[in-house]
């Protein structure tokens, strides 16, 4: 599904990643951990398209396309969703109201009938039920005057209604109480462990790995992954410290 | 005025003199007196390049809410003279929105004459290509005019870096039991919240304008055919993105 391929890439002309290689199949779910600073939400911004992240080497591949070279709008249409680490508030513009309208753009991109208002009430209801949402809060501004918490909850009912086939979530547990983690990890595993589907989660904690069982671990350190392994590699990781892992 | 303003006159600083002078001479300013106790609404819609002037008076305890929404036109200008008389409200809501060449114009005078009036404005611009748009806003206490409330609200949104926002919240004050607040902003859409709304999978045009509308959005509140102009600011918007 994604085919990452010695990517390097800079952020103000600072290299961050330093030939990251990373594949990751239909069904699977993958986690990146590493310290701070290692390029973990590099990583996603430059798969999500955020302008200012330069790619100067290496491809990313999404279902055989081209990822860099869409837009990021072109890589949502395409099935691709990011979970952003500090979601942000946008005062006047509501939940609901947006999400609709960038479902149907989705929608149409792929040459698919809009959602009527009803149908999509109806899809975004259910999403938020299953992330403990209450409907109020998602016709409200978005994010605005929202918890920690509540923010990442929001992300994850974005995810449900929009049904990506791949989702990077960078550090979706962090902010997160641990009745909130359990909802969120609940909530991930009910929209994206499917055999069509995948996702990269990146955390720095083994909490959230606790909820949501990866398939693959990684480690990223100094702009690579200096080690690739399964669940027990995010055991190993908790308890011995990066220094001695990613050395 | 009899003569034609040049760019020394405060109020026309900013001013297309070249298409002032075309349209020289001005027609009286429409003339609207709003008796003590009444109530009146008025929605203008600049949108084909005029010169509008009116001279507004409200009389003791009246009301008035315009609404204004000027996008039309090279030039197009919005000129305002308001009295308040005693315990008179006054409401403005208005937004200008200018791409290409425009030069777009709403100028305002408030006086509040007597006591206990309150006058609020509300003033929103976005402005392209190398349009330029100019509020200039002068609220006027007369030295008997105690217990005035006033407010002026005032923000620009630059699309490109090309074009020009002039704002100038101005207050002229001999009562000394008053409250006159102004604030005016002149800034760009945040660049993280267009790239969360494009995430999500809006093409960039579509976000601009979601954003842009939220940014205009409350300037009609409560105004009579509210939702006819927030169609009318919509539709120029989509142009401008």
């Amino acid at each position: 599904m994604l085919r990452i391929e010695n990517l390097h890439a800079t952020v103000a002309d600072k290299p961050i990643l330093k030939g990251l290689s990373l594949a990751i199949n239909a069904g699977e779910i993958h986690a990146i951990m590493g310290p701070n600073g290692a390029g973990k939400s590099t990583l996603s911004y430059v798969l999500g398209g955020r302008p200012g992240y330069e790619v100067i080497e290496g491809s990313a591949t999404f279902e055989g396309q081209d990822l860099l070279d869409m837009e990021p709008h072109e890589r949502a249409a395409a099935g691709l969703f990011l979970g952003f680490q500090y979601p942000v508030e946008i005062p006047g513009v509501s939940n609901v109201q947006f999400l609709r309208e960038a479902l149907n753009a989705q929608r149409k991109a792929r040459g698919q009938d809009p959602l009527s208002g009803g149908e999509f009430l109806k899809v975004a209801r259910e999403k938020a039920g299953l992330l403990k949402m209450d409907m109020d809060m998602l016709k409200r501004p978005v994010n605005v005057g929202f918890s920690g918490g509540e923010k990442k909850r929001n992300e994850m009912v974005q995810m449900g209604i929009l049904d990506p086939k791949l989702a990077i979530l960078d550090e979706t547990d962090s902010g997160l109480d641990i009745d909130a983690l359990r909802t969120v990890g609940d909530g991930i595993n009910a929209i994206m462990r499917r055999p069509d589907k995948a996702v990269l989660l990146i955390t720095h904690y083994q909490r959230l790995l606790d909820y949501v069982q990866p398939d693959f671990v990684h480690v990223l350190a100094g702009g690579r992954i200096v080690k690739s392994g399964g669940p027990e590699l995010a055991l190993e990781l908790e308890r011995e410290g990066y220094a001695e892992i990613a050395a | 005025m009899t003569a034609l303003p040049n760019r020394r006159d405060e109020a026309w600083r900013y001013s297309d003199i070249d298409a002032v002078a075309a349209a020289w001479p001005l027609p009286a300013p429409e003339n609207i007196v709003v008796p003590a106790g009444g109530d009146f609404m008025r929605a203008i819609v600049q949108d084909a390049g005029d010169i509008h002037q009116i001279e507004l008076v409200l009389g003791k305890g009246a009301t008035a809410s315009l609404h204004v929404l000027n996008i039309g036109g090279a030039y197009g200008r919005i000129e305002l003279a308001v009295t308040l008389h005693e315990g008179a409200d006054f409401n403005l809501g208005a937004a200008q929105i200018g791409g290409g060449e425009q030069n777009l114009e709403i100028v305002t005078t408030v006086t509040h004459a007597e006591p206990g009036a309150t006058s609020r404005q509300m003033v929103r611009s976005v402005l392209g290509g190398t349009a330029t748009g100019t509020y200039l806003g002068k609220v006027a206490v007369a030295r008997d005019a105690q217990q005035t409330d006033s407010e002026q609200d005032v923000k620009a949104m630059l699309l490109d870096r090309s074009a020009t926002a002039n704002a100038k919240p101005e207050l002229e004050i001999f009562a000394d039991d008053v409250k006159c607040a102004h604030g005016c902003a002149i800034g760009e859409l945040d660049a993280m919240s267009l790239y969360y709304l494009q995430s999500r999978g809006l093409p960039s045009a579509e976000a601009k304008k979601i954003l842009l509308q939220a940014f205009v959005a409350g300037v009609f509140d409560g105004a009579e055919d509210e939702a006819h102009l927030r169609e009318l600011a919509l539709a120029k918007l989509g142009e401008l993105v």
